[in-house]
């Protein structure tokens, strides 16, 4: 299994608080892991710390040899990262077709000053650009929204959107923050597919932040427990089912066996 | 309709207006030329269309920064002021007298870059952190101009500066028009632009989709304050005095007001607001200290309605680059789930 992102000994303090302690997580390429536990457990801040957003207050981050800590979100959106959001984040003001577009931007080889005066690469990339947002909106069935307003859409393609605002950016490695939030059983099964389908059709890693058991189980290969900032098992969904710790944090008592 | 006919198709109605656009502005240009050359035009009504024109440059560069980027600059005075001092010190101390009007364009860019400099040193700063900053800094420097200026022998000190011949001219204003139009509008419609629109958005989100937020918002301040300089110019050398109060905080909301009337992120926005707002400040003119009145509660009521301003957000299509108006036009029923 070749590592694609590896993290070391991470740990990160909110003002004296610990939200993440010495956290390792190896991903290998290609691979579909999870990561689960209560709220508050950490989970989503160690996607800000993958990120960016938030730079760890002690180890280190790789991702295919680069490492990560200290450098600004863009650039690490730029080296093949990209990520949904627990609350969807999208441009809600612009067009559908514009919030992909934008995942463009580091991509885009030609500046501004060629843009002022359409030289360069401008008009050849800027087509380029259209028609790579048009096929993964294609390829998502959001094609038939495209001049449409992204607040306009109902509540489960604006997170299909979401994804494929992040696709658009070429990652590598895609971290869905809990996609399924907010979804009925039905769509949670769509989603389950879809996932499925996008990581095999983009060469996708993938690591994901789920509730909804269901999802966690069928669709990752891997699955990490965090509990107050600290990862409690590993393993295999199977294996994490019958976890005793995991049992005690989901359940209070371990049931008598 | 098969994908390359419906193609033809939105093509040929996107074309609309597209070809029309510079023959239009060329036209104009010649009757500006017209209107200069042959007096065509009361000298007072003249006067006034190039206030709205001026008017026009700095609503539009303010709209970068306030409209399209969703920041709060309130200083916008203070570049304009820049801009004012140099293009005329320059025609009036440095250039000989009778060089002044060939060097007029020159001076002009001078002091849009003079002003575009200063932009800088107050962008990189300001931008560091985030939200109320950059209207807090904006406001401090607007009154650091006022007070460097009152300050400075050379420039006049409180009793302003004076001297400039009457260079701006209707042709010289309605070229300086389109091209911050133009420079605008093409900056927006690419990728530097579609940043600019993100920050405005989400910035967090803008900047985990890879846009380079930093420097995306420092060059639109920039170019912002390059515009303001070139207003700036125009202005001196039209009312041919200028003192450190024409540029005060009354003179920045006044821009505000043409931003937030007119309609934020958009170029139609910007010409309508500040023709309408300079041409209800003439109309009222007779109300004298009233107007004063008048004016901010036109804001309120307006911040209440329509808050984004009359055309809020949209955009006249002719100003809309072909494959962007193509994208607008894309099928908006075909290909939809159930």
């Amino acid at each position: 299994m070749m590592p694609i992102l590896q993290l070391v000994d991470i740990t990160h303090n909110f003002d004296g608080i610990t939200a993440v302690a010495d956290f390792n997580l190896l991903l290998g390429q290609n691979e579909l892991a999870g990561i689960i536990g209560p709220n508050g457990a950490g989970k989503t801040t160690v996607f800000n710390l993958i990120t960016g957003v938030y730079r760890a207050t002690a180890g280190s981050i790789s991702f295919a040899g680069t490492e990560l800590v200290g450098q600004a979100p863009d650039r690490i959106a730029a080296l093949g990262i990209a990520r949904t959001f627990q609350n969807i984040r999208l441009f809600k003001e612009l067009t559908v077709l514009d919030n992909v577009r934008i995942a463009h931007y580091s991509k885009v080889q030609y500046n501004p000053l060629e843009a002022l005066f359409r030289l360069g690469g401008f008009h050849a990339e800027e087509e380029a650009v259209l028609e790579h947002s048009l096929e993964l909106l294609a390829l998502l069935k959001l094609d038939g929204y495209a001049a449409e307003t992204a607040k306009n859409l109902p509540y489960g393609l604006q997170r299909r959107l979401e994804i494929a605002r992040a696709l658009a950016t070429r990652p590598q490695l895609l971290l869905l923050d809990e996609p399924a939030a907010g979804m009925n059983p039905q769509e949670v099964a769509r989603l389950l597919e879809f996932i499925l389908w996008m990581h095999k059709e983009f060469n996708l890693t993938i690591l994901l932040i789920e509730h909804q058991m269901h999802l966690v189980m069928n669709v990752c290969e891997r699955l990490l427990v965090l509990d107050f900032g600290e990862m409690i098992a590993e393993g295999t969904p199977q294996e994490i089912q019958k976890n005793r710790r995991v049992l005690e944090v989901y359940l209070g008592e371990a049931p008598a066996s | 309709m098969g994908r390359n006919q419906e193609r033809e198709h939105r093509t040929k109605q996107g074309l609309a207006g597209h070809r029309l656009l510079p023959v239009l502005l060329a036209g104009l240009f010649i009757v500006s030329l017209a209107i200069d050359r042959f007096e065509l035009l009361d000298p007072y009504v003249q006067l006034i269309v190039m206030y709205i024109g001026i008017n026009i440059i700095l609503t539009v560069s303010l709209n970068l920064v306030n409209g399209y980027m969703g920041e709060f600059s309130v200083g916008h005075a203070g570049f304009m002021a820049v801009g004012a001092y140099t293009a005329s010190f320059l025609t009036v101390k440095v250039l000989p007298v009778h060089l002044a009007a060939w060097f007029f364009p020159l001076a002009v860019i001078a002091g849009g870059l003079a002003a575009a400099a200063i932009g800088l040193l107050v962008a990189v700063p300001s931008f560091k952190t985030r939200g109320d900053y950059l209207a807090i800094v904006t406001l401090a420097f607007g009154m650091i101009v006022k007070s460097a200026v009152e300050n400075i022998d050379a420039l006049g000190g409180p009793r302003g500066f004076l001297g400039m011949e009457k260079l701006t001219s209707l042709p010289w204003v309605f070229f300086w028009v389109v091209f911050s139009l133009w420079v605008i509008r093409n900056l927006i419609y690419s990728n530097f632009g579609r940043g600019v629109l993100s920050i405005r958005e989400d910035e967090a989100a803008s900047a985990l989709m890879s846009v380079n937020t930093k420097q995306v918002k420092v060059l639109a301040f920039a170019v912002s304050s390059f515009f303001a300089g070139i207003a700036g110019g125009l202005f001196a050398h039209l009312l041919q005095f200028i003192n450190p109060r024409t540029f005060d905080i009354i003179k920045s909301t006044d821009i505000l007001i043409m931003v937030y009337l007119g309609g934020i992120g958009s170029l139609a926005g910007s010409i309508l607001g500040a023709t309408v707002y300079t041409v209800i400040l003439e109309v009222l003119r007779p109300l004298g200290v009233w107007r004063m009145v008048f004016m901010p509660l036109l804001l309120v009521i307006l911040m209440l309605y329509r808050p984004k301003g009359i055309t809020g957000l949209r955009e006249f299509p002719w100003f809309i680059p072909f494959r962007d108006r193509l994208a607008g036009t894309l099928s908006r029923e075909e290909g939809r789930e159930p």
